[in-house]
């Protein structure tokens, strides 16, 4: 008895010892740093000289006094509002069409997933030069339509679709994670709807699609965290400015500036908290809403 | 009640009279269905693959033929220097040398710390086990910019800046996803086995070094493909983090050639190509892995 009780635990100290590199990067890279920025949040920090108290004023020159700060919120909402439903249904489509069994499917499986693993410098000036207004593949091809292109990077109405555009291109990344759950989908569902003479869309709309929710929501929550961080194509596609007249500026990119550019590091960490208590209510309503949507197997409803 | 079994019964006849005709319908439907999915998705995988080739064609014109109007589909003269032009044009084998030597350390930290971390959360009972990896899950949500400017706070403070270490050394303390990645692909394993070498008097070090490295190799590889992605594409933290060009990575070195080169776009795409290959390369090598990490990821809710 005794002898097992030691063992427990020693095993249980083997069992800190596993984990004990992520505690260790968690409380240096993580919660030391969370709990710093929290505090900082509510100084005038500069990284070198200064770091007094100065209570709520950095939230309060943020929401009342900085043009810039509701810029960037609403080039982010406008990113996000567009990029994640047309991602998400363009990704299910695919995934749906990816399903069937048509010659060369590996292959076509292959090629839709490929642009997603693509990314980084390389990617954004290859669409710098598809987006070109002169020289660029994307005007050309609508002209072969007869349609004239917009100047897109260059015109501040069109920055923001020309990212959600090449957002587009890579909407294989999701495709597959639907075509994984729509694999999984048991095939007596669909021959029982198919005995009752239910059409394909409609063996679509109330099999797959209720069989997918759980992926859906996964996709739905993961991209809301991500698209409210979009940063690097925006970066570099704007040289680091976010113009045309500030189309560009994201929240991330506006707080890069305030951060490692004028090193206003307190407001900068105000900021985002502000993101982060955004993207944490937004998540907590994801989480609220899903009951009402999203179907798990084997649970009655 | 008579009435109705009637009813039912003469619908029944019905039915199978109807049947042949009634399957040709469907199959000849389907053929047609089958046959309108294929070509959607050969137009699709052409309108995918379309910024590839425009890449690699503008990549070898010369100047004067990107500038004509309209642009061409493919180079009337292939100009294979580019490549060379362009390699020769910015320190592109430092910048080459340095992006491996850190994408190597990344990945090196990332499979192994990983993997340990991972087995843990998964093999061996500890006290709090659960809420620990809860809190792992949990970071994954917090936008990456609220712990970035402490973190930079931090690396500053310790001299790191102009260093590979803030590069580098995080990698060696674990990631949220790897973890979580990693710890799916332990439960697949019987506890059989990691009971039996317990009995045989082996620690859950040595349990983790033969038996547990050597079964998760499908599930290592995908970490490393996945780490040496995130390395090689990462711009954010070189940016950051570097200033002294000789330390430069492919993607810091694309971003100044860029500036360089203006809208030189021959020279600009056959460099982004450059940077990209390695990728591409290691995906139609490695494509298996890339999709076992999505199928691990939507398996696990």
């Amino acid at each position: 008895m005794r002898k097992k009780l030691n063992y427990k635990r020693m095993e249980g100290l083997q069992g800190y010892v596993f984990i004990l590199p992520w505690i260790v990067g968690f409380i240096a890279f993580t919660a030391g740093p969370l709990i710093f920025s929290f505090a900082a949040s509510f100084t005038n920090y500069n990284i070198t000289s200064q770091m007094d108290f100065i209570g709520f004023k950095n939230y309060e020159n943020l929401f009342t006094a900085d043009n810039l700060f509701w810029t960037s919120l609403y080039n982010t909402l406008y990113y996000v509002l567009f990029s994640i439903p047309l991602t998400t249904a363009g990704a299910i489509f695919l995934s749906a069409l990816l399903n069937q069994d048509v010659p060369g499917i590996r292959f076509f499986r292959t090629i839709y997933y490929l642009p997603a693993v693509l990314s980084g410098v390389g990617v954004y000036l290859l669409w710098m030069q598809l987006l070109d207004p002169g020289t660029g593949l994307v005007n050309t091809a609508l002209g072969w339509f007869g349609i004239p292109g917009p100047n897109w990077l260059f015109d501040p109405d069109w920055t923001k679709p020309a990212l959600i555009f090449m957002k587009m291109w890579s909407v294989g990344g999701g495709m597959l994670l639907y075509l994984a759950s729509m694999q999984g989908v048991s095939k007596s569902l669909y021959e029982a709807a198919k005995i009752d003479g239910a059409s394909s869309w409609q063996q679509f709309r109330f099999i797959t699609i209720p069989m997918i929710t759980p992926v859906i929501f996964f996709d739905i929550v993961t991209s809301l965290i991500g698209g409210f961080q979009i940063f690097q194509e925006a970066y570099v596609m704007s040289n680091g400015e976010g113009g045309p007249v500030n189309s560009m500026l994201f929240y991330n990119l506006y707080m890069w500036k305030k951060a490692f550019e004028s090193f206003d590091m307190g407001y900068a960490m105000a900021m985002s908290w502000i993101l982060f208590i955004i993207v944490f209510l937004i998540t907590i309503i994801n989480l609220k809403l899903a009951p009402r949507w999203v179907h798990y197997e084997g649970e009655e409803r | 009640m008579e009435e109705v079994e009637m009813a039912a019964k003469k619908r029944d006849e019905e039915r199978v009279a109807s049947a042949p005709a009634y399957f040709d319908n469907i199959h000849t439907k389907r053929k047609l269905l089958s046959l309108i999915n294929f070509i959607l998705l050969a137009a699709g995988s052409l309108l995918i693959l379309s910024p590839i080739w425009w890449m690699i064609s503008t990549s070898l014109k010369s100047m004067a033929e990107v500038m004509t109007y309209p642009p061409t589909f493919y180079p009337h003269e292939w100009n294979w220097g580019n490549y060379i032009k362009t390699w020769k044009a910015a320190p592109f084998d430092t910048y080459a040398i340095n992006t491996i030597t850190i994408t190597m350390l990344v990945v090196i930290g990332s499979v192994l710390v990983n993997s340990f971390i991972a087995y843990g959360f998964a093999k061996v009972p500890f006290k709090g086990r659960g809420i620990l990896f809860a809190i792992v899950l949990s970071t994954m949500m917090i936008p990456g910019f609220v712990t970035l400017i402490p973190q930079y706070v931090l690396f500053s403070k310790l001299q790191w800046i102009n260093t590979y270490y803030p590069l580098v050394v995080p990698a060696f303390f674990g990631s949220a996803f790897f973890i979580f990645l990693l710890r799916q692909f332990y439960m697949t394993i019987p506890n059989e086995l990691i009971e039996a070498a317990k009995i045989e008097g082996a620690s859950h070090f040595r349990i983790w070094w033969t038996i547990g490295l050597p079964l998760t190799k499908p599930a290592l590889a995908t970490v490393a493909i996945f780490s040496f992605n995130g390395a090689w594409n990462d711009f954010l933290g070189p940016l950051l983090y570097l200033n002294d060009e000789n330390l430069y990575t492919l993607q810091l070195g694309l971003q100044v050639f860029k500036g360089e080169m203006n809208t030189q776009w021959n020279y600009l795409m056959a460099g982004s190509l450059l940077v990209l290959l390695p990728v591409i390369i290691l995906f139609f090598f490695f494509q298996k892995y890339f999709i076992q990490g999505i199928n691990l990821q939507s398996g696990g809710k």
